[in-house]
């Protein structure tokens, strides 16, 4: 192919698939060609080998060790802190929370932030094309506190429409919560521009940023969110692990979330005194590989560069969309102008899962249904779609996989 | 024909398609076709089955002392499958569908073909037909 020798020099592909052993997988017997992405990613072997050195020669519990390994590992799990305070350029380590991944970082925030800033009568905006872990922690604090959700609706081509956003901004909106770049359309949202609106108004934001870290580079300062969180296993990193980043103003004056050890001070039957940021918000023995794991993952991404990733990934979008919106009954659901690599569509009369199960039956993974994002299928009238999603790792090659075997689904199913 | 005469009639037609993915999703996909279609006013909620990525619905009739199933799903593919159900299941005695072990499921390697998510389509699928055979039992 033409298309897939024409990128070599922006990226070199054969090196870097070397470094995911998944990728050279076979499924029914046909090479696998993994376009589910924005699920999970595949884990480059640095990721991997750190982990198993983690257990064969650094396994030791973090903070409060007097002994030797207990300290390394103490050090090696702030220093991942470090890069995960570099890559999102926050302005300390201690704005730097280790969750569990997006969702328990929505969850913190929610129950934390919420306890302390928002009352009863008091509105929380959320947007449409949210998933459901950026709606539910939300509609639940509301239904347990009497305040009440507001929703900034999607316009046909898959944007937010910010002029009624700028209408449901008030004095009333405590927090907005809303997507870097939506798993399910692949809008990039004007975060920069939204923060400053919501700023405008004296609204701080949380951003969900687990589609949005993976492919492009983001600057948390530049941007001016409040909170910005993401998942490790959605950036090659490792399952289980995830990042809140939130301002030292607003982390400072929030209570704990959940309690237990690793989070005190001093503690006394009457009264217990909380430790400092960033341990206040980390109950538990924490996920230590998960975390070493993930800087290493970022790293990995840095190497390669993450101007030159989203440049790459933007050539693998066009060259998909192009293939694919040429096959007769294919509609592409999310046509903003700024997206990142993830392609949906439906096909007329023809079930997402239907085509998703042929397409597996030719190797090709992609995501059928909703995605975790009900409120927007309703928006489109649609059960669901038909999704792949792009990492650097897939080439144009496989973009023709796609286009073929999606065109054999289509002729079965006809 | 009793059930386990269909199952081997099923079991016996899909070896035909060993290692030939395409002509057995092909022949699926005609029997989703060809699927006795469910009475709109029965795709309610009610009768539909959890546990199904896609929607499926299920009827289910008692007449002279035989059970009579009829079904539909919004995707082709389970719908097929939904028809090999019925096929196999519809028309037979309450305790005979009941004792039914479906083993055909696995021999013509839809269980393991299908995803996780789908199988437990299917699993509830057959749960709900027994269940309906047996609610029908204490009827004959």
């Amino acid at each position: 192919m033409e298309s897939s020798l024409k990128h070599t020099s922006l990226l070199d592909l054969e090196a870097i698939r070397r470094d995911f052993p998944l990728l050279s997988r076979k499924v029914n017997n046909k090479p696998l060609v993994y376009l589910d992405n924005g699920a999970t990613t595949q884990k480059p072997t640095a990721v991997i080998d750190a982990l198993t050195h983690y257990y064969s020669y650094q396994n030791s519990n973090i903070h409060r060790g007097v002994h030797r390994i207990s300290q390394d590992i103490t050090v090696a799990y702030e220093k991942a802190r470090e890069t995960v305070q570099q890559h999102l350029h926050a302005s300390y380590p201690h704005e730097i929370i280790f969750t569990k991944g997006t969702t328990d970082s929505i969850c913190l925030v929610a129950h934390s932030f919420g306890k302390k800033y928002i009352a009863a009568g008091d509105e929380i905006l959320v947007t449409e094309m949210e998933h459901h872990s950026n709606i539910l922690p939300w509609q639940q604090f509301c239904e347990n506190n009497g305040a009440v959700l507001k929703v900034v609706p999607v316009t046909d081509e898959g944007t937010l429409d910010l002029i009624v956003l700028e209408t449901l901004l008030s004095k009333k909106t405590k927090l907005f919560a809303f997507t870097h770049v939506s798993n399910t359309l692949g809008t990039i949202n004007p975060v920069k521009e939204i923060i400053a609106l919501a700023h405008s108004k004296g609204v701080p934001v949380l951003v969900d940023g687990a589609q949005a870290v993976p492919h492009l580079a983001v600057n948390v300062q530049e941007l001016d969110a409040d909170f910005y969180v993401f998942s490790g296993h959605k950036s090659f990193g490792p399952t289980g692990v995830g990042i809140l980043y939130g301002k030292e103003k607003w982390l400072q004056q929030m209570p704990p979330y959940q309690v237990g050890g690793g989070t005190i001070k001093r503690v006394t039957f009457a009264k217990t005194e909380y430790a400092d940021l960033p341990l206040r918000f980390e109950a538990g023995t924490p996920h230590i590989e998960g975390g070493i794991g993930l800087a290493v993952a970022l790293d990995y991404m840095n190497n390669i560069g993450m101007d030159r990733i989203a440049e790459y990934e933007h050539e693998l979008l066009v060259y998909a969309t192009k293939q694919l919106s040429v096959i007769p009954g294919l509609r592409i659901i999310g046509e903003a102008k700024n997206k990142a690599s993830v392609l949906s569509f439906v096909i007329d009369g023809m079930h997402p899962n239907d085509i998703g199960t042929l397409l597996d039956q030719q190797g090709v993974a992609v995501r059928t249904g909703h995605h975790c994002t009900q409120p927007l299928m309703d928006r489109y009238g649609i059960p669901g779609t038909v999704r792949a999603s792009f990492a650097f790792y897939n080439t144009m090659a496989e973009i023709d996989i796609l286009e073929t075997a999606t065109r054999k689904a289509v002729k079965m199913l006809a | 024909m009793n059930i386990a005469e269909i199952e081997k009639e099923i079991e016996e037609e899909f070896s035909f398609f060993e290692g030939d993915w395409e002509a057995k999703y092909e022949h699926l996909i005609d029997i989703g076709k060809f699927l006795p279609l469910i009475d709109t006013h029965y795709r309610t909620e009610e009768r539909l089955i959890k546990g199904c990525q896609s929607q499926v619905w299920l009827h289910s009739e008692l007449k002279n002392g035989k059970v009579y199933f009829t079904a539909d799903s919004d995707a082709i593919i389970t719908k097929g499958i939904v028809g090999l159900l019925v096929r196999v299941l519809s028309g037979h005695t309450p305790d005979e569908i009941v004792d039914a072990n479906m083993d055909f499921i696995d021999t013509i390697g839809l269980k393991e073909h299908l995803s996780p998510t789908r199988a437990n389509g299917l699993v509830s699928m057959i749960r709900q037909m027994k269940l309906d055979a047996l609610a029908f039992k204490t009827k004959v």
